[in-house]
């Protein structure tokens, strides 16, 4: 059932991360290849060569691949039943019609309830707005203690985090579950945002740790000779110089939290479920016919945060996922 | 190695009281006041790997000290542990009369300049100097008469509002030694502070250094590779290598008489010139006979009676070889010209002698062309011999 989710979610999710990545090749080939040229033979009218005649076709059948997903989504949601009964998905809609997009925000049935998502999108707020704090302070206050303050057994402490990195988190839903439900724990807010903190941290202490493995120790050593403290001299000297990556840990944070379908159905509790749970709750509440026209609109309402983000920061997540990944 | 920073030790150190081997029988008891800064068999060990063993060192009040060798020598590793920013395994630091080997960095009394300037880059300029007096709590007005103190000192009044990003390199490195001086301490730590400025703010902000060490007073540990610097600024030079101090003295001593091949070589530019060669007693002394050549030594000082047979290593410096005929006692040669060197107030000129081959540093207007044959002499008394198997002065 989660299928249905994510499948719908991920080609708008692909088809800007491939624009991204495209488009730096692009910037980058280009003056390589006109210095390579330059000395040797001068300068030359540019022209199209049959290399980048099949880039650019490439790109553009890519491109396509990935937004034709989108394109149909979004074309659907406009469209009246009869119409998409009747038609071909990808004729145009006959009127604009937002019929769908409102009942899908405010009066969806998911499950019993029909209030429509906006109640799991305030949820999703609620769950990812402490959950990305608590998850970056961690991770800043972690990644900065194991690179600059030599803690016997630091190498230890991380290589386990880094293992926590890589292991699924289905393995641990059990076993967290029985803790937290001996805690008197289970099922509320605060349950749902210890779990993404939790399991935040690993990636989130792995890319400040590289960030501050980055930065030069001599810093450190001049904060400690003036007298700086563990916080003092994080709090001071090295949260100012972090803006960077407090602005990929936040974006990497937001949209993982937000994606996240099995940790906010298992933990958060009914009253919390979060977007992506009742949106699929929406989509499989059937009475007698499928609303597609529905299910898509609500499909891109929930997708809509993420997808934002990408938009407005792209160039900072490609520098997350190089954060991550170079180092790593 | 230490006995031998040891018996080239000065006068200075040694009315200092800390001899290192006087000290070591006793080096746990609180023996001396009068060092500012005592080292005392000092081991620092990175896992298994130890960097500095046994390291002993005294550096009176007011005394300007530079640590010198080639990277990797340890130098840097010990001044970090006289800061205390680095745990050390064994042995004890002192400062002004208290133990501080186990100290936080900010209660040994140091101020320490940094290579990379490590300023703070949020923080303006003002905020980079009073960082520290802020921590510790000062009242507004000490803090802000301090700054305005060392500001004035170091000319740095017209930028303190102005972010590291803003200034110059030297501006930098002043704003730096800045923040070492407002901390008003005894002891100033240097870790290769002019290495990343370009030639000539090297040169305006050593004399900027220098004269601040003559008007302030305090005693200044000095790390650095370059031997300028270090001939320039020190009182004392301890040249470093593989961990271990091989000489300490006053510049002239560690030029004039190198305790062994490491350190002569080290120290000079062009290098020494060196010879493999073998010492042969004779009626009136002592001579060395190298490939072809035959050098008198009666006017050398050797440090011992010259064994006959004993192979040597013949070093000369190429600004001590003059060239055309001079004074009989001087030992005159000949050889052809390699190639010539013009540096502007000098020239380097590349000969051979016993096959091996030479420079001679001589004036800046010379008329010499490769492929001449030139006559040039020296002073025995201003060369260096070197045992050829332990390389240590004879």
């Amino acid at each position: 059932m989660s299928i249905d989710v994510t499948s719908s979610r991920e080609p708008p999710k692909g088809a800007s991360a491939l624009a991204f990545r495209s488009g730096s090749a692009n910037e980058r080939a280009a003056p390589s290849r006109q210095r390579e040229k330059s000395p040797t033979r001068g300068r030359k009218p540019k022209h199209l060569t049959i290399g980048r005649v099949g880039l650019y076709a490439f790109v553009a059948v890519a491109a396509a691949f990935f937004l034709l997903p989108a394109v149909v989504m979004v074309l659907t949601s406009l469209k009246t039943m009869p119409e998409i009964r009747n038609g071909s998905i990808f004729a145009l809609p006959e009127s604009f019609d937002l019929t769908a997009w409102v009942k899908a925000w405010s009066s969806a049935c998911t499950g019993l309830n029909c209030e429509g998502i906006r109640v799991g999108f305030w949820n999703s707020v609620v769950i990812t707005v402490p959950s990305t704090i608590a998850s970056i302070a961690a991770g800043a206050t972690l990644g900065y203690a194991l690179s600059f303050w030599r803690v016997k057994g630091a190498d230890i402490l991380f290589a386990i985090l880094l293992l926590g990195a890589f292991l699924p988190y289905q393995i641990f839903l059990y076993p967290m579950v029985r803790a937290f439900s001996m805690v008197g724990l289970y099922n509320t807010l605060a349950c749902i945002v210890i779990v993404h903190v939790i399991f935040g941290l690993p990636i989130m202490t792995l890319i400040f740790r590289n960030f501050y493995a980055g930065l030069p120790v001599e810093l450190f050593n001049a904060a400690r000779v003036d007298g700086g403290g563990f916080f003092r001299i994080f709090w001071n000297v090295m949260l100012p110089m972090s803006t960077p990556i407090l602005i990929v840990a936040a974006i990497l944070q937001i949209t993982n939290i937000w994606n996240d379908f099995i940790l906010g159905l298992v933990f958060a509790g009914r009253e919390n479920l979060p977007m992506t749970v009742q949106l699929n709750n929406v989509v499989n509440s059937t009475y007698g016919e499928r609303e597609y026209n529905l299910n898509m609109a609500a499909t891109i309402l929930t997708a809509a945060v993420p997808l934002l983000v990408y938009f407005v920061s792209g160039r900072w997540f490609v520098r997350g996922i190089a954060a991550g990944a170079v180092k790593g | 190695m230490i006995a031998e920073a040891t018996t080239h030790s000065t006068a200075r150190s040694q009315g200092a009281g800390g001899q290192p081997d006087k000290s070591r029988p006793g080096a746990a008891a609180p023996a001396d006041g009068d060092s500012s800064v005592s080292v005392r068999d000092l081991d620092i060990a990175f896992g298994a790997h130890k960097v500095i063993a046994g390291l002993n060192l005294e550096i009176p009040p007011g005394e300007f000290l530079v640590l010198l060798g080639p990277s990797g020598c340890g130098k840097s590793t010990l001044l970090n542990a006289i800061a205390g920013l680095l745990d050390i395994s064994d042995g004890e630091i002192w400062i002004d009369g208290k133990n501080v080997t186990w100290a936080e960095p900010k209660d040994r009394g140091i101020g320490m300049v940094f290579q990379s300037y490590a300023l703070y880059p949020r923080m303006n300029v003002e905020r980079n100097l009073s960082f520290g007096l802020r921590i510790s709590g000062l009242p507004k007005a000490e803090i802000e008469a301090r700054v305005k103190r060392v500001s004035e000192l170091l000319q740095l009044d017209g930028l303190l509002k102005r972010r590291p990003a803003e200034l110059s390199g030297g501006q930098r490195q002043r704003v730096a030694i800045g923040r070492a001086l407002v901390r008003n301490v005894d002891v100033f730590l240097f870790d290769e502070p002019l290495s990343n400025l370009d030639a000539k703010l090297r040169n305006e902000l050593r004399v900027e250094i220098k004269k601040l060490h003559q008007r302030l007073g305090n005693t200044m540990i000095y790390v650095t590779h370059d031997q300028v610097e270090a001939m320039t600024l020190a009182d004392r030079i301890a040249v470093m290598r593989g961990g271990v101090i091989q000489q300490l003295g006053p510049p002239k001593e560690i030029y004039r008489r190198p305790v062994n091949r490491f350190v002569a070589s080290f120290i000079g530019s062009p290098g020494m010139n060196f010879f493999d060669g073998r010492i042969e007693t004779t009626a009136s002394g002592a001579e060395v006979r190298l490939d072809g050549a035959t050098v008198p030594l009666d006017r050398y000082g050797f440090k011992r009676p010259p064994e006959g047979g004993r192979k040597a290593i013949f070093g000369i410096r190429p600004e001590h070889i003059t060239l055309g005929e001079t004074p009989p006692e001087q030992f005159t040669t000949h050889g052809m010209v390699d190639l010539v060197e013009g540096m502007g107030a000098d020239t380097i000129v590349w000969t051979s002698l016993a096959g091996a081959p030479l420079t001679i540093r001589t004036d800046g207007d010379t008329a010499i062309r490769p492929g001449e044959t030139i006559r040039f002499s020296f002073d025995p008394a201003n060369a260096c011999l070197f045992d050829a198997e332990t390389d240590l002065r004879l």
